[in-house]
């Protein structure tokens, strides 16, 4: 697999992963703030899925009719629709395209359910890795304080129930959340995650994320005024 | 026709209890499944749109039936799951080919863990009308990598018996007219933009088809079936071999 400026895309790729409740969306968020404000052609893929795609992983979820492998292939499917309409068109008309999660959540996640991990990541292969991926590695007890603290209603897949790892949903989603971290680690030299330390303060883990994005980005390139030449 | 059945139930009143065989998956199969426990059997009927398909599963059914077998049909874009969004996406062609490729994976995949392989845990003939080869060849010919489909698939169980109807495109079109009263866009491969002419579209489509199958069939063996036979020696030929399979 190869990343998007490998392939001779216009446009750069940059995600985040990490456990709920690690702080990715923040930094990440913080990431395109400082973006916009340099007046570069960034965008935020905050995914809506197509009507049709979104129906049936909702009808599976709240009708509990997904299997590890039906779970699987309906969230590749979301991802794929996202991915030819979305992602490829935004980076073929160069911009800067920021994820929260990527192909990777898929790679945990469904590892975890019993899915083998290379039919996971054979079926993610039509998908061109980051550019960058920034991996906020928060303590297990950290992220699980962060989430439950608001004692949330955890839903029924989001908590692993599925899995029968406990009958207590809060029980079942630790269990879950920790299996999904050793995940992460494991895959993290394969994919050249940036590691970040998620405990540290915001501001500390942002000026990391900046210095790391302007020395790997061209970000000169990615003016609003230029025009890309195709 | 009919009497004749019935004389030959008469005739054989004792059923053939099939032996279990080993089973295997294509790939790596779906997680959970223990395969010695699969005692049915499964059948796969497949074809283009009027090579006889459905007319042929039926009467297996009923024969199959009076011989003491139980059985339960599945197909595509029958899932609980996704077969209305399935629909749907096609009535208005609006999913890029991996998308809509992942869309029918998911369909699959659910009629495999709902009905096909409890079907055949309870012990029942499967009868699939198509299985993964066309959906396999549908992408083929959309350009849709082979190794990445062969990953894909590889949660299939492989069946015991595989028929290819095979009938020539410029006979399938005179079937689908006189069936149909018109051809299908999507199989005539409209989507391809081979040509904006529907009948010419259709011809070369098909064809295409056709020799993805031929291709398939070096790695999975199905059993090719001359269609333009009369149903009744068709049928014929697939019970024969699906004599054999149930006595081996």
């Amino acid at each position: 697999m190869k990343t998007f400026a490998e392939l001779g895309f216009p446009g750069r790729l940059i995600a985040v992963e990490g456990l709920d409740g690690s702080g990715k969306s923040t930094q990440i968020y913080l990431l395109k703030r400082w973006l916009e404000l340099q007046g570069l052609k960034v965008f935020f893929s905050e995914w809506n899925s197509s009507t049709l795609v979104k129906n049936a992983t909702s009808k599976g979820k709240k009708r509990e009719l997904l299997s590890p492998t039906t779970f699987s292939l309906i969230h590749a499917t979301d991802f794929a629709d996202r991915y030819e309409r979305q992602l490829v068109p935004l980076l073929r008309a160069g911009y800067i395209v920021l994820c929260d999660r990527y192909i990777f959540t898929a790679f945990a996640r469904d590892t975890v359910r019993g899915c083998p991990a290379e039919w996971v990541r054979g079926i993610y292969n039509f998908a061109a890795l980051p550019d960058l991926v920034f991996f906020f590695k928060a303590s297990l007890e950290t992220s699980l304080q962060r989430i439950l603290d608001g004692r949330p209603q955890l839903k029924y897949f989001e908590a692993g129930m599925d899995l029968r790892l406990s009958t207590d949903p809060y029980e079942s989603f630790r269990i879950f959340q920790g299996r999904i971290l050793e995940q992460y680690l494991a895959m993290s030299a394969d994919f050249k995650f940036l590691v970040m330390d998620a405990n540290q303060p915001i501001e500390a883990q942002q000026n990391i994320v900046r210095d790391l994005v302007a020395a790997k980005v061209d970000l000169a390139k990615f003016a609003l005024n230029k025009t890309v030449q195709s | 026709m009919k009497n004749a059945r019935h004389l030959a139930a008469k005739k054989n009143r004792r059923c053939i209890v099939p032996r279990n065989k080993p089973r295997r998956f294509y790939g790596q199969g779906v997680p959970g499944v223990d395969l010695t426990k699969l005692a049915g059997k499964l059948i796969v009927v497949e074809g283009a749109d009027g090579s006889g398909r459905s007319t042929q599963i039926a009467r297996l059914v009923e024969w199959l039936e009076g011989s003491g077998h139980a059985t339960v049909q599945v197909g595509l874009k029958r899932s609980t799951l996704v077969s209305e969004e399935l629909d749907q996406a096609q009535q208005g062609n609006i999913l890029s080919r991996t998308t809509l490729s992942l869309f029918y994976a998911t369909d699959f995949a659910d009629q495999l863990e709902n009905i096909i392989l409890p079907g055949l845990r309870a012990g029942f003939m499967v009868l699939a009308d198509r299985y993964i080869y066309t959906l396999m060849v549908r992408d083929m010919v959309r350009g849709i990598d082979l190794a990445w489909l062969k990953n894909l698939y590889g949660i299939a169980l492989v069946p015991d018996a595989v028929f290819y109807l095979n009938v020539p495109p410029e006979e399938l079109v005179l079937r689908n007219f006189s069936k149909n009263h018109s051809l299908d866009f999507w199989e005539s491969g409209m989507d391809l933009g081979l040509s904006r002419d529907m009948f010419d579209s259709f011809l070369q489509y098909q064809a295409r088809v056709a020799l993805k199958f031929k291709e398939l069939q070096g790695t999975y063996g199905f059993t090719m079936v001359d269609g333009r036979q009369s149903p009744e020696e068709i049928n014929g030929e697939l019970r024969r071999r699906i004599e054999s399979v149930l006595e081996a």
